[in-house]
């Protein structure tokens, strides 16, 4: 095994992002058509050792096993959401229905107000995204590019806060939402109502300036030149037009990586919504689809088509944005 | 990973930062630095008026970290000490949820599951992590596809990939015993049997999630020189030898962090369990979230269920600390015993 080739090292990154393609057809289709990859196609055409021809095949087998059986669960999912109920009980390994069908998709909507819990989960998730990406760049921008006094105290109450379990602080917030003064039925002791429960904004207002997204929008505002604020600032510019109109075009690009993760987080969402949301009505696509393994413990297809609904936005998200949302998550946590 | 993210900007699945376990304040403190070679504070122009923007644009978030990260801790440890339970009066009760924690077996049942979990889980969370990102740390054109392949995964929900695994891990029909059937072995009833249960939860949160810390791998491994592979290969070093003297020392602050991540994740995993099990067969996969979970929202014990929440802090704060112990001795300490040493050879030689 040749993995850790040093030169091989040095080469990855160019390589793999002169591979263009969103996803996986495209990608796939990348590979047949000659695309830019120069170091890579000396190589091939090189004449290779017996020995490193055998590295490349079991390469090859490796990584196809690995993915095989990371894809594999789910295509097996798609599949079996298209297939009539007789169907999934007498040819459940059959990966391409022989009647395909849309009757499980049917139900999961016409059974269950699962439209309404999809409407539910894109206001959550977009309402987290955008706050999000709001207060996290004004909180990012002041601490990256801002001096007062205090700058390292704050920063350091941000990164501690990730450091703390959720379940911590679950109950509390709980109460803190249900004894919100002067919401929900509640006076100005937040006595008497609900507070802020059942609310989109009991799910969204907790997280809508997480101290991650602070932290992400500070690193990316630090890798932005000091010198265009200044000049702007000896030019006169208040601070909020230079973070308006200097800093916000060059951030954008941290802002959608931001909003894909905010909006994925919020989405993919469940102990949360799951307590802070009684009403059926406020119902999060996860909090039903966790329902629908108690409730249709026989009728897989359905439950695969609910699944697959419930994951099909994250997934479309990701297969546009792959490429992005790699690269962030691979620079907020290993930096 | 699961309650991490109970709120929607809450930290998404491997991206705990790696300044968190540095010194927090290291970026801000340079810049101090910087300042004072300057002479005290640059006298600006706007200066006052910057300091005035700061806490303006940091408003918003400060505020709801005190509402919502600072506030709730302090209401947390009250509670803690009372029998709060919404209904009713509440007392003080003093230690007395913490003295009870002790003889509660349930506890015990729940912290018994949990540390299995983690047991099994982070061990091979972290080979399998670190092997699919070896294995794609190299130059080739099908490398983005399969990254891409792997990350996959991570994008579901739990919930989503629990349902699916609900499905694959069925006893007659699931494609796991019939994959296994055609190998000849005859798979176990898994979510049904109490001994099976966890393990299977344990498979599917692997799969769930090594596409995450692969990628904070891959991230490590590009950051290795390669000099010191040449240097190792000139040595006569091979591909294991490579592996152990120079990709695992320079991979190691990348190893703690992944291992950080994924010892605060078992501990606090939920998702999986309310999901596939209830906690079940025979209380086997009630873990201590959701033990937690049930006393709290269940029960109405608040104040018990707080004070659990409490103890499971500090667990996590153990082993997190512990892991920061054991992962860091080779790149600190260690390089300091092994320099004190050479030294001491250097002198005596002269």
């Amino acid at each position: 095994m040749t993995a850790i080739d040093s030169e091989k090292v040095r080469t990855t990154t160019t390589t793999t992002t002169t591979t263009t393609g969103a996803g996986a057809s495209a990608a796939a289709s990348a590979r047949r058509t000659p695309t830019p990859t120069p170091v890579s196609e000396i190589r091939a055409r090189r004449p290779q050792s017996a020995r490193s021809r055998i590295g490349t095949i079991v390469w090859y087998v490796a990584v196809t096993v690995l993915s095989v059986i990371t894809i594999a669960p789910l295509v097996w999912t798609l599949s079996t959401s298209l297939k009539p109920a007789t169907e999934i009980l007498a040819g459940a390994l059959n990966l391409i229905p022989s009647n395909p069908t849309l009757d499980n998709y049917l139900s999961v909507f016409e059974d269950v107000p699962f439209g309404r819990y999809f409407v539910n989960s894109l206001i959550l998730g977009g309402g987290g995204a955008i706050t999000n990406v709001f207060f996290g760049s004004l909180g990012g921008y002041a601490l990256a590019k801002l001096q007062f006094r205090g700058r390292a105290g704050v920063f350091a109450l941000f990164l501690s806060s990730l450091m703390i379990p959720g379940i911590v602080t679950m109950i509390p917030t709980f109460l803190i939402l249900r004894g919100f003064p002067l919401f929900g039925g509640n006076d100005l002791f937040g006595q008497g109502g609900l507070g802020l429960l059942n609310t989109y904004a009991a799910v969204i207002v907790p997280g809508a300036a997480g101290a991650f997204a602070v932290f992400f929008m500070k690193q990316f505002f630090e890798t932005l030149p000091d010198e265009l604020g200044e000049a702007a600032r000896i030019d006169g510019a208040s601070e909020f037009r230079i973070f308006a109109q200097v800093y916000f075009p060059l951030a954008k690009a941290g802002m959608a990586v931001l909003a894909i993760l905010s909006f994925q987080a919020g989405w993919n969402n469940f102990l949360w919504p799951l307590i802070v949301l009684n009403n059926p009505d406020m119902m999060t696509v996860q909090v039903g689809l966790s329902s629908f393994v108690t409730n249709y413990e026989t009728s897989f297809g359905p439950l695969m088509a609910g699944t697959v609904v419930a994951s099909l936005p994250v997934l479309v998200i990701f297969i546009v944005a792959q490429r992005y949302i790699i690269e962030g998550v691979a620079h907020a946590g290993g930096k | 990973m699961s309650v991490q993210a109970t709120t929607p900007g809450a930290l998404p699945p491997g991206a705990l930062p790696a300044d968190v376990v540095e010194s927090p304040s290291a970026g801000a403190g340079t810049r101090r630095r910087r300042d004072a070679a300057n002479g005290k504070r640059p006298p600006h122009p706007t200066s006052r008026q910057m300091r005035r923007n700061a806490w303006i644009f940091l408003a918003v978030p400060l505020a709801l970290f005190l509402v919502f990260m600072l506030l709730p801790m302090v209401i947390a440890a009250v509670i803690s000490f009372t029998d709060y339970a919404i209904v009713g009066d509440t007392e003080w009760v003093g230690l007395e949820n913490y003295t009870r924690i002790f003889q509660d077996s349930f506890f015990w049942i729940s912290l018994r599951n949990t540390a299995w979990y983690t047991l099994l889980y982070v061990p091979l969370g972290l080979v399998i992590a670190l092997g699919s990102a070896i294995l794609l740390n190299r130059s080739h054109r099908a490398v983005r596809l399969f990254r891409t392949l792997f990350y996959i995964p991570v994008v579901s929900s739990t919930v989503a990939t629990a349902t699916i695994w609900y499905w694959l891990l069925n006893p007659q029909k699931g494609l796991l015993n019939v994959a296994l059937g055609w190998i000849g072995i005859d798979g176990p009833a898994w979510l049904y049997d109490s001994q099976w249960a966890m393990p299977a939860i344990v498979l599917m949160s692997v799969w769930a999630g090594f596409g995450a810390n692969m990628i904070i791998f891959l991230g490590g491994l590009q950051g290795v020189p390669g000099d010191l592979y040449e240097a190792a290969r000139l040595d006569g070093a091979n591909a294991w030898q490579q592996f152990r003297y120079v990709t695992l020392p320079s991979l190691s602050r990348t190893t703690f962090l992944v291992s950080t991540l994924l010892i605060i994740g078992a501990f606090q995993v939920f998702d999986q369990a309310y999901v596939l099990t209830k906690g079940g067969p025979g209380n086997s996969t009630v873990t201590m979230v959701y033990y937690i979970y049930n006393k709290g929202f269940g029960a109405l014990e608040m104040g018990y269920a707080s004070a659990l929440s409490f103890v499971l802090f500090v667990i996590i704060l153990i082993f997190s600390l512990a892991n920061a112990r054991l992962s860091n001795p080779r790149s600190d300490a260690a390089d300091r015993r092994r320099a004190r040493r050479h030294d001491r050879k250097a002198v005596s030689a002269r």
